[in-house]
């Protein structure tokens, strides 16, 4: 296969992937700011959505002035802002364009559908009582994606490069996700583990769709500490750190072969410190360091790929 | 001009259905009202979802464009069919031959049937290329011959295409929602198939390999999908299992081209490209173009690698070259043309020049080296001010433009707002050359969808429709 088409596959993957950890991202911003509490704490979650989306400087330049409406619009709908929902369905779109000889037609068809139905969709599908149903739009655009991907695709190394690029994508977001509650505020008439807190802990699983999952492991009331690990380090949780890594070493070892190249080597040892870490280890090293160099270091994971495979120059 | 001056192909003078669109006519005849309008939605429908679309050039937002489907099939008989294969394979044949003299001895500038400034001094004549031996001599691997009916039996050639003909992607999909949509139109009627295209191609452009290539590896060059015809490329490519490749996917080492893959190089024995001469090479054509690949030329030069279409092929299909098309047919065939050729004037010629210029209401005039449409007089449909700006160009460079006569192009039904009515249309059938020389029995059908216009180019406003062929 092409350098260049494995690369394209790959990034097809990631921002197919990263318009549904969007659509999360907003959801979960917009739940928080449901719950009784004051200006500040509900700027503090406009805050945290922009920054988890990496959206921040952007929005700065455009809005300045931090407003539920205008952040939602800037997520999701606008043109100018390269990692909202249109600019990614876009960018998967053209990817899609450029790939054609190299995915299936119901795969191409697909894509061209979602990008087809999102330009005849109205600025206020986004309006307050109407985003729900937008993201879920969103999801089940990017569900489909996955399904016929894994339905159509044939089993070789087209395959492997998208996988790679989902899981890349989706362990970045949910890192992310879960950083983000260390910058959302609790007013200071709150307590740590106060009924705020928890809604908060309890809106964060939701949004990763995690929340009956939740119930259903710790039968319990809801933790922090329970809460982060199982969002790092549950096998069983299809959007975990854990999870997204156990899937991608098994994709690398199918890509690599005996070949051993160094981006499997960096992913080794990520996933190593997933499978064998407690989440008390974690805890006291802290929480929002550990992410933070899970951040980089799953960033290096990707380039390092494209280095290996894509003979980039 | 009145309608009944054109050869209309579905309705004789008499107004009795002509033989070809017996079937036709009597299915237009039994759709239920609306039917017409409410397919061609859903055709519509079909080729956005599938994103068969084409960049148009040098206008602002969206570019993506839909080419219109005509629903109404274009029919040929058997023996029409007949006449016009021969007649486009022996075009080919005879100019395929006409490269391979030009870049060796040049037989035919020496017998005197063509001059020789023409042949050498034309812009698209590629010194590299001279003395340069090709597999199976085969310059022209695909070839698009674009031909006109004006009567029952009268067909004439409007221009060949040589270089990188494009289009076949919409004879291949024309046919696939023709028979998604009307399934029972199929039924019965004997309609040649066309899907074996791919196919052929492949087939033709492994037999031009270089020698001792067991299996060799072909590859399609695109210069990208920013490329108007990307979509085609891209088919293509997807059809034949092959690889699209762009400029900087392909490197040049030991003499021999390969591709970047995941798995490190690999050798290319074939391209099928899709980029012009001029930028296909950087160290030996444009150095400024960033869609060529470096030394590729003189892997080339020597035998490592076939390029089809070849390198220089434009002189053949050049508009200056085309009046002489009929003598190159007799010289190297020692045949008589099967299909005519449009009286051409050479405005390079004063004599030419002064009837043109005399006549501009009556002529099609054309620059030599355009394409597309673009650039191009119709004097019949033109104002006296249109004509006048035509005049000053043409005389700041007279040997740049040639005339022809206004040709009464056929019409075929059509579906347009006001219904069913008559629109003038073309055709361009594929001649594939390589292991053998054929055409696959259809082609690109195009069709002017504003009443009266003989202007069917796409980049124009033109649309297309489904080509058949019956089988006897």
């Amino acid at each position: 296969m092409l350098g260049r088409v494995a690369d394209q596959l790959y990034w097809m993957a990631r921002y197919s992937e990263r318009t549904e950890n969007l659509a999360r991202i907003i959801d979960v911003a917009d739940r928080m700011t449901l719950t009784p509490q004051t200006d500040e704490t509900r700027r503090s979650a406009w805050v945290s959505a922009l920054e988890v989306a990496g959206a921040q400087a952007g929005y700065d330049e455009k809005h300045g002035d931090i407003n539920g409406p205008d952040v939602v619009q800037y997520l999701a709908l606008d043109p100018d802002n390269p990692s909202s929902i249109y600019s990614s369905i876009r960018a998967t779109r053209e990817n899609a364009r450029a790939l054609r000889g190299s995915i299936t037609t119901e795969m191409f068809e697909s894509i061209n559908a979602t990008w087809l139905e999102l330009q005849a969709m109205e600025a206020d599908v986004v309006k307050p009582g109407a985003r729900r149903e937008f993201f879920y739009w969103v999801k089940d655009r990017a569900h489909l994606f996955r399904g016929v991907a894994e339905g159509t695709m044939l089993q070789d190394e087209a395959l492997s490069f998208m996988k790679v690029g989902l899981d890349i994508e989706r362990a970045d977001c949910t890192a992310r996700l879960l950083d983000s509650k260390y910058h959302v505020l609790l007013p200071a008439s709150e307590e740590v583990g106060g009924a705020l807190d928890y809604y908060q802990w309890g809106t964060l699983l939701r949004s990763l769709s995690a929340f009956r999952a939740y119930h259903k492991i710790y039968r319990d009331r809801i933790s922090a500490s329970r809460v982060a690990e199982l969002i790092i380090l549950n096998a069983q949780m299809p959007r975990s750190l854990r999870c997204c890594y156990d899937r991608l070493s098994e994709t690398l070892e199918d890509l690599c072969g005996t070949s051993a190249p160094e981006c499997q080597r960096l992913a080794g040892r990520l996933h190593s410190g997933l499978r064998y870490r407690r989440i008390d280890e974690i805890f006291s090293a802290g929480l929002h360091e550990f992410l933070t160099e899970f951040i980089e270091g799953n960033a290096q994971v990707g380039q390092q790929l494209a280095r290996d495979f894509m003979m980039v120059r | 001009m009145p309608e009944t001056s054109f050869f209309n192909e579905m309705l004789a003078e008499d107004h009795s259905v002509r033989d070809a669109y017996r079937d036709i006519a009597k299915w237009l005849d039994g759709l239920p009202e609306g039917q017409l309008a409410l397919k061609t939605e859903e055709a519509e429908l079909l080729f956005r979802r599938m994103g068969i679309t084409f960049l148009v050039y040098g206008r602002g937002g969206s570019n993506e464009r839909l080419i219109p489907f005509d629903v109404i099939p274009r029919v040929f008989t058997a023996p029409e069919w007949d006449l016009l294969s021969r007649g486009s394979i022996q075009r080919v044949r005879a100019l395929n031959m006409f490269l391979h003299d030009i870049y060796h001895g040049a037989e035919i500038v020496r017998a005197g049937k063509i001059p020789a400034d023409l042949v050498f001094n034309n812009d698209y004549f590629q010194i590299q290329m001279h003395g340069l031996d090709v597999p199976g001599g085969v310059y022209a691997h695909i070839a698009g011959i674009d031909l006109v009916r004006v009567s029952e039996s009268e067909f004439y050639v409007l221009e060949d295409n040589l270089r990188a003909p494009s289009g076949v992607s919409y004879m291949l999909e024309n046919r696939a929602i023709m028979m998604r949509l009307f399934p029972e139109l199929f039924d019965g009627n004997a309609v040649s198939p066309v899907d074996h295209y791919p196919d052929e191609l492949l087939r033709n452009l492994r037999a031009v390999a270089p020698d001792g290539m067991g299996e060799p590896t072909v590859a399609l060059l695109t210069p990208g999908a920013f490329n108007s015809a990307y979509f085609e490329h891209a088919y293509l490519a997807d059809s034949m299992g092959i690889e699209l490749v762009e400029a900087p996917d392909l490197f040049v080492r030991d003499n021999k081209v390969f591709m970047r893959t995941t798995e490190g190089p690999q050798r290319v024995d074939v391209i099928y490209r899709r980029i012009d001469d001029d930028f296909i090479d950087p160290l030996a054509f444009r150095a400024d173009s960033m869609l060529g690949v470096p030394g590729l030329l003189s892997v080339y030069r020597s035998g490592g690698v076939t390029v089809a279409n070849a390198m220089g092929t434009g002189v053949a299909d050049d508009k200056s070259v085309y009046p002489y098309v009929p003598d190159i047919i007799r010289f190297y065939l020692g045949e008589e043309p099967i299909l005519n050729n449009v009286p051409t004037y050479m405005l390079r010629d004063p004599e030419d020049l002064k009837y043109a210029l005399d006549n501009l209401a009556d002529l099609v005039v054309k620059e030599v080296h355009g394409s597309g449409g673009y650039g191009m007089l119709v004097g019949p449909a033109s104002t006296e001010k249109e004509r006048e700006e035509y005049r000053a160009r043409v005389l700041e460079n007279p040997s740049g433009f040639i005339a022809q006569p206004t040709l009464s192009l056929s019409t075929c039904p059509t579906f347009v707002e006001s219904g069913v009515a008559p629109r003038h249309v073309d055709l361009r059938p594929f001649v594939l050359s390589g292991e053998d020389v054929t055409v696959v029995p259809g082609g690109l059908t195009r069709v002017a969808l504003t009443e009266g216009s003989l202007v069917v180019n796409s980049s124009q406003g033109g649309g297309t429709k489904d080509t058949w062929v019956l089988q006897e």
